[in-house]
């Protein structure tokens, strides 16, 4: 993910990328934070450039990107809106992952193109009493005829509002545990969805997180991804994708605050001259470039892994925990380096500051990576 | 507050009617006369809950009563200090322009001599409490071209002519506090205006500084506790794994690690503010304090957010406010990167004979 390292063909998406979020998305990112929301005429548009289908193949209408490409593009939304980016990488990483991993093949013909033209989903699997402890879920689907009845409650889901599809994790078998979990894809205008109040949230304003309600919903058996009790690997194995896109949206993040960090550094004058020639300035620099630079090494060979079809779950949970730890440190000494200007609203610090934050929580906290990684490398 | 971005009008009122305002303020004058450790604990408290009304309270206790107190003359002193101790008058402290923030030695507001009076131009920024005040302490420089020197302090009342209240921030966090620029324009003010000497302005608030750092300390402090009582109170009933997640060594380290750097954190702050009550030097102590229960509180709003995971960074969870209000003590009132510079000098100076009787030997 170094450009030395690149084919022309990641360059150039990448680099389209950074074009459309400089001219489309930068100006406005501030809009959306404070809005709690993005206008429909961006995702029109990024429908259309094909952002929405990055990762599926040309079959089916997608852009079939390899993933160096694709993480490529998803740090390039994220230096200008992170909560577009994680938009995005739902979409494609966990959704279309999902079912292009998972589905039958008219599942893929039925939901692919729409996903891929712009129908926006959603990935539902946390609950209330289920956040690390995914595979104790409650939400239950009940096999009736050629229906499945949902029940239950999910929260803080990406996209609840304006999904046109979610992927559900549901029980058909509560007494299994995880392995009674299954996955369906649901149309969410489907009877007996309920779909919350947004959530007010310290970051990712822009992002449309809510709680979803199932009461007796019922849905058609073909809704089902994979076989009965094939749900809880189907999650883990999505989110270890997933885990890349969050990777590259912390280094996004973080990349963001650094190059802001930097010009303020340089134009800012104390004492007589700019204070990036005070060694304490200088240095919180230095190890800011060195943190982000190590994050795109990890999250390098994690990719590389991915596209090489090899197992690739504990690099990806390094790179997760990695990128997303430094993103928070990056953002905080670029909030300080700004001083009390890094503190007001009208200067973007404050917001990369905010946005960092949930990269170590969601799809996974530090702490579950780090169970993953450690259980990994015990069993060596 | 917070979600409006106003200091409640009913919690100032609760606030001046209890002296909260004027808690330094002797009691020659009304004002409760409380000492700094005192002081600091009450600082401490409000913050626990509510970052806002911590840093109003200090501000207008430390950048406000003890400016007056320090260096005003008996009757400028006769002239404010009764209203802070009896009707909570608030006084702000002028200092930061855009131009002068650690530098702040590096003020461009200018006070010019015509006649028997002091012409004042300029403006200030990232004043607390600006739309609160009922008087105002500003710096300017008095005598250009020699730097720290020529700087001097005035004070002046809210309805003196070509003084206004600018803009009232948006901010991260501290909301519910309210933060505004003050423009001076042509103001006139009386000889009598002057703060103490020509050219003291800059030791002024020096002075001023370096005690306030004990009240930001408190309030770093008080912001960490709560966040710290948010979360262990979370991890005992959060349920995951068929356990509380108290139960897991990597959770009981995190609450092990925020308590402390409080217990830490508290043990600075409490001793700077015993040194100064006890009439010893505090300054390199009240830096310390202040660097390190900031730090603190970034670590416990920080840390305590994770162990909430998801529910840490909903508005409803008050942990995330104080994750956004206690970034403030890390840099006003002097950044961290400030008191770092304040202590080197301190231990520079203290260990210069250290080193000469070592060579002797």
């Amino acid at each position: 993910m170094f450009d030395d390292s690149l084919t022309d063909e990641q360059r150039v998406l990448r680099d389209a990328a950074r074009e459309f979020c400089q001219r489309r998305v930068v100006p406005r990112a501030e809009q959306f934070d404070h809005d709690g929301a993005i206008p429909d005429d961006v995702f029109s548009e990024m429908a259309q450039l094909g952002y929405f289908g990055l990762r599926v193949p040309e079959s089916y209408g997608g852009m079939d990107c390899d993933p160096i490409a694709y993480t490529l593009v998803i740090e390039e939304f994220a230096r200008a809106c992170a909560g577009l980016a994680i938009t995005i990488s739902v979409q494609n990483a966990l959704v279309c992952g999902a079912i292009k991993n998972h589905g039958t093949e008219d599942q893929k013909k039925a939901w692919l193109p729409q996903l891929v033209d712009g129908a926006l989903s959603a990935y539902a699997l946390t609950e209330p009493g289920a956040g690390t402890d995914a595979g104790s879920l409650r939400a239950s689907a009940r096999r009736s005829g050629n229906e499945y009845i949902l029940n239950g409650e999910k929260c803080f889901v990406t996209n609840a509002s304006l999904a046109k599809f979610i992927v559900v994790f549901a029980s058909t078998d509560l007494d299994a545990g995880s392995k009674g979990i299954s996955a369906f894809v649901v149309a969410s205008d489907t009877a007996g969805i309920g779909i919350g109040k947004p959530e007010r949230k310290l970051g990712l304003r822009a992002s449309d997180t809510r709680s979803i309600s199932f009461c007796d919903a019922r849905v058609p058996a073909g809704s089902r991804l994979g076989e009965e009790g094939a749900g809880y690997k189907i999650a883990l194995s999505q989110l270890a994708h997933g885990r890349l896109g969050v990777a590259a949206q912390a280094l996004g993040i973080g990349e963001a605050a650094f190059a802001a960090a930097r010009q303020y550094a340089r134009e800012r004058k104390q004492f007589g001259r700019p204070i990036a020639e005070f060694q304490a300035i200088a240095f919180k620099l230095a190890d800011m470039r060195i943190k982000l630079d190590a994050s795109r090494l990890l999250l390098d060979r994690a990719v590389r892994l991915q596209a090489a079809d090899k197992p690739f779950a504990r690099e990806a949970a390094e790179a997760k925990v990695f990128a997303s730890e430094s993103a928070n440190w990056v953002a905080n000494e670029a909030l300080q380096i700004h001083g009390g200007y890094g503190y007001m609203v009208e200067y973007p610090v404050e917001r990369y500051f905010r946005d960092a934050r949930v990269t170590t929580i969601y799809e996974g906290t530090s702490e579950a990576q780090r169970i993953v990684i450690s259980r990994a490398i015990l069993s060596q | 507050m917070d979600t409006h971005s106003d200091f409640n009008p009913a919690l100032y009122e609760m606030l001046r009617q209890r002296q909260l305002l004027s808690l330094l303020c002797p009691a020659e004058y009304g004002g409760p006369a409380y000492d700094t450790l005192s002081y600091a604990v009450v600082v401490e408290e409000l913050s626990r809950i509510c970052g806002s009304t911590g840093i109003t309270v200090a501000a207008a206790n430390s950048l406000g009563v003890a400016p007056i107190d320090m260096f005003g003359s008996p009757e400028q002193k006769q002239r404010v200090l009764p209203g802070v101790g009896t009707q909570g008058h608030v006084v702000v402290f002028g200092l930061t322009e855009p131009e002068a923030g650690s530098d702040a030695a590096g003020t461009k507001t200018t006070g010019v001599r015509d006649g028997d009076k002091w012409v004042i131009n300029g403006s200030k920024c990232f004043i607390t409490n600006g739309h609160f005040a009922e008087w105002i302490i500003c710096t300017a420089v008095t005598q250009p071209g020699i730097g720290a020197r020529g700087i001097s302090s005035f004070l002046l009342h809210k309805s003196t002519p070509g003084f206004s209240v600018g803009k009232k921030e948006k901010k991260l966090g501290l909301r519910g506090s309210d933060t505004s620029t003050l423009h001076f324009d042509n103001v006139r003010l009386p000889a009598d205006a002057m703060l103490g000497p020509d050219g003291n302005g800059f030791r002024q608030f020096m002075q001023t500084l370096d005690a306030g750092r004990i009240s930001i300390g408190a309030m770093a402090l008080g912001l960490a506790q709560g966040a710290y009582e948010i979360a262990v109170k979370y991890a005992r009933q959060r349920v995951q794994f068929g356990r509380p997640i108290a139960d897991f060594q990597a959770i009981q380290f995190k609450l092990a690690d925020m308590a402390t750097q409080i217990e830490a954190s508290r043990h600075l702050v409490y001793h700077a503010a015993f040194l100064k009550d006890s009439g010893q030097p505090y300054a390199r102590q009240s830096a310390m304090a202040k660097l390190h229960a900031s730090e603190t509180g970034r670590f416990c709003a920080d840390t305590a957010i994770q162990v909430l995971g998801g529910y840490g960074l909903l508005a409803e969870n008050r942990v995330e406010r104080h994750w956004r209000d206690v970034k403030l003590c890390e840099i006003g009132e002097g950044t961290s990167e400030i008191q770092r510079i304040v202590i080197a000098r301190h231990l520079l100076r203290e260990s210069a004979g250290l080193l000469e009787s070592e060579t002797e030997a």
